[in-house]
């Protein structure tokens, strides 16, 4: 293992040493391993809290800030953050509106903001609101899996959701939107390589040179299959037609996110999105917003995913108002 | 020969607990590295690594505080999945067990099964999911046999150590239908479910704890 690391156990307390270091707009509790705004929202306002297992970065972190999230919680690599860090993530940063969790469908996520939002009602009397990601389309059979896993949408959800939040609209509007997004967006990912998480010090799976694996998700497990590896415009087909034969989405803008796993270099995600652009277009998907490069990552994975989200003029105008975090800036 | 199960079996069979997680970490972050994302072993072993540090800077003296601390500790510093089952299992056992200092055969059964129920509660699993529940499930019928028999407490838990071992290597075949290894479908089948790896463990220290 080759890593910029002191030490397997210290990565995750490093990182967020160096993130507070890197941007004064943020905060870092360190004991609970929280990332907040440095300039916290006005009173009244909702908050939005997420977190996960570190590793995909920028998200959630790089995502704190105005017109995105208030709190990100940070787990180890690749492990759910626990229910005393969102607690305290959650009772800092409600302004007395209430506050949406962004929670990814992962077992343990889903798990461990539960009992949070459980103590949290129980102990602070915070009003907290959630909503669930599942937008992964290669997971196919629900009623025998974990559900599909929340993946690329996250990242599109945060920004929309956390605009909402900014303008002042309460709990339950800033839910709807939310619900709205998780409902009507799709991804679908691939891998080159696997990954090497620091604690086990090796790849995660065993992926030949000559194979790639499709249909990943975002924690180094292996995804639906294996297959030989292909041209960038095959990969682009195996990407897209399980995410249009899923949903519709003509009729409707759309935004589109060819996002990196960490390790592809962004020469390769633009000629992705090249291919990628062309099926789309082909298949009558009007593309209004995109977006091109690592934005929810699984360390050092080399590979890409791709996400549609159906859009209509009000997701559209909260795509395109003011934000400004390290991950996403823009109109501010 | 044990014929009730005191406070200092419950610290024996937590610090067993550690010490296998420590010693295992490596084993069982193989097997999650085949079906899931390689962390249970680090997860596991940093979690009781800090259970052991909370029950030593305070000392409980009833088994409802020290499960209740364990299962707090697990909560907190675990993360994952794991946390949030075996947390819930140790503050359930702990409910059940009340502010005693120590239990029957029935009394521990009982505790156990509301730990087992816990984690049901939390991870709605089912037998032959392939998770920590087909160690778990086996391991208290063990127990509830043996008692019923007329065996005491040591025999009781050797018996349950063996078939949660039992149960662990049960999962092998098994397609996973909960957590991060049903993704994988039937490429899931021929790997040992890494939380009954860890919940054989469980056993096994109270095994030893109770011999």
């Amino acid at each position: 293992m080759k890593k910029l690391i002191n030490s397997p156990e210290t990565v995750l307390a490093d990182a967020l040493t160096g993130i507070e270091a890197a941007d004064p707009s943020v905060r870092v509790d360190h004991v609970n391993r929280v990332i907040y705004r440095a300039a916290p929202k006005v009173d009244g306002k909702v908050a939005l809290v997420s977190g996960g297992g570190s590793g995909h970065e920028p998200l959630h972190g790089g995502f704190v800030g105005y017109g995105m999230l208030d709190a990100a919680c940070a787990g180890e690599v690749f492990t759910s953050p626990t229910p005393d860090q969102m607690q305290a993530a959650t009772k800092e940063v409600d302004r007395g509106a209430g506050v949406l969790h962004i929670v990814k469908n992962y077992t343990g996520d889903v798990m461990n903001f539960e009992m949070a939002a459980e103590l949290a009602a129980a102990e602070s009397g915070v009003e907290v609101a959630t909503v669930v990601t599942a937008d992964d389309v290669a997971v196919q059979d629900s009623l025998y899996t974990a559900g599909r896993r929340g993946v690329g949408v996250t990242v599109l959800l945060e920004k929309i959701v956390g605009a909402a939040a900014e303008e002042g609209r309460d709990l339950a509007a800033v839910k709807a939107i939310a619900d709205k997004v998780a409902a009507n967006g799709r991804s679908m990912g691939m891998a080159l390589t696997s990954c090497t998480v620091p604690a086990a010090g090796k790849p995660t799976f065993d992926l030949p040179e000559d194979q790639m694996e499709i249909g990943i998700g975002i924690h180094g497990e292996p995804g639906r299959h294996r297959e030989p590896l292909a041209s960038a415009k095959d990969i682009a087909a195996q990407l897209v037609e399980p995410i249009l034969a899923d949903a519709d989405f003509t009729g409707d803008p759309a935004i589109v996110m060819l996002n990196g796993m960490g390790g592809s270099p962004l020469i390769e995600l633009y000629l992705m999105y090249g291919e990628v652009a062309a099926l789309l277009e082909k298949a009558g998907v009007s593309v209004a917003r995109t977006l091109v490069g690592n934005y929810i990552t699984s360390l050092d994975m080399a590979g890409c995913s791709v996400t549609v989200l159906k859009a209509d003029d009000e997701i559209l105008s909260l795509w395109d108002a003011p934000v400004e975090t390290a991950g996403l800036r823009w109109g501010r | 020969m044990s014929e009730t199960f005191t406070i200092a079996h419950a610290r024996s069979w937590i610090d067993g607990f550690a010490s296998r997680c420590d010693e295992q970490k490596a084993y069982l972050t193989e097997l999650d590295s085949a079906i899931g994302d390689a962390d249970h072993g680090a997860n596991m072993a940093r979690g009781m690594g800090a259970v052991r540090g909370a029950l030593s800077a305070d000392e409980p003296q009833a088994l409802d505080a020290l499960f209740k601390a364990v299962g707090m500790t697990l909560v907190s510093s675990v993360g994952g999945a794991s946390g949030p089952l075996y947390g819930t299992f140790f503050l359930r056992v702990g409910m059940t067990s009340g502010a005693v200092d120590s239990l029957d055969g029935a009394g521990l059964s009982a505790s156990l099964h509301a730990g087992v129920k816990g984690i049901v509660d939390r991870g709605k699993a089912e037998a032959e999911d392939k998770t920590m529940f087909d160690a778990m499930a086996p391991a208290l019928d063990a127990l509830d046999a043996s008692l019923a028999e007329g065996g005491d407490l040591a025999a009781a838990a050797s018996a349950a150590a063996e078939a949660a071992a039992a149960g662990r290597d049960a999962t092998e075949p098994l397609q996973a239908r909960k957590g991060r290894a049903s993704y994988l479908g039937e490429r899931s089948i021929g790997h040992i479910d890494p939380g009954a790896a860890s919940t054989a463990l469980l056993f096994d220290a109270l095994a030893e704890a109770l011999s």
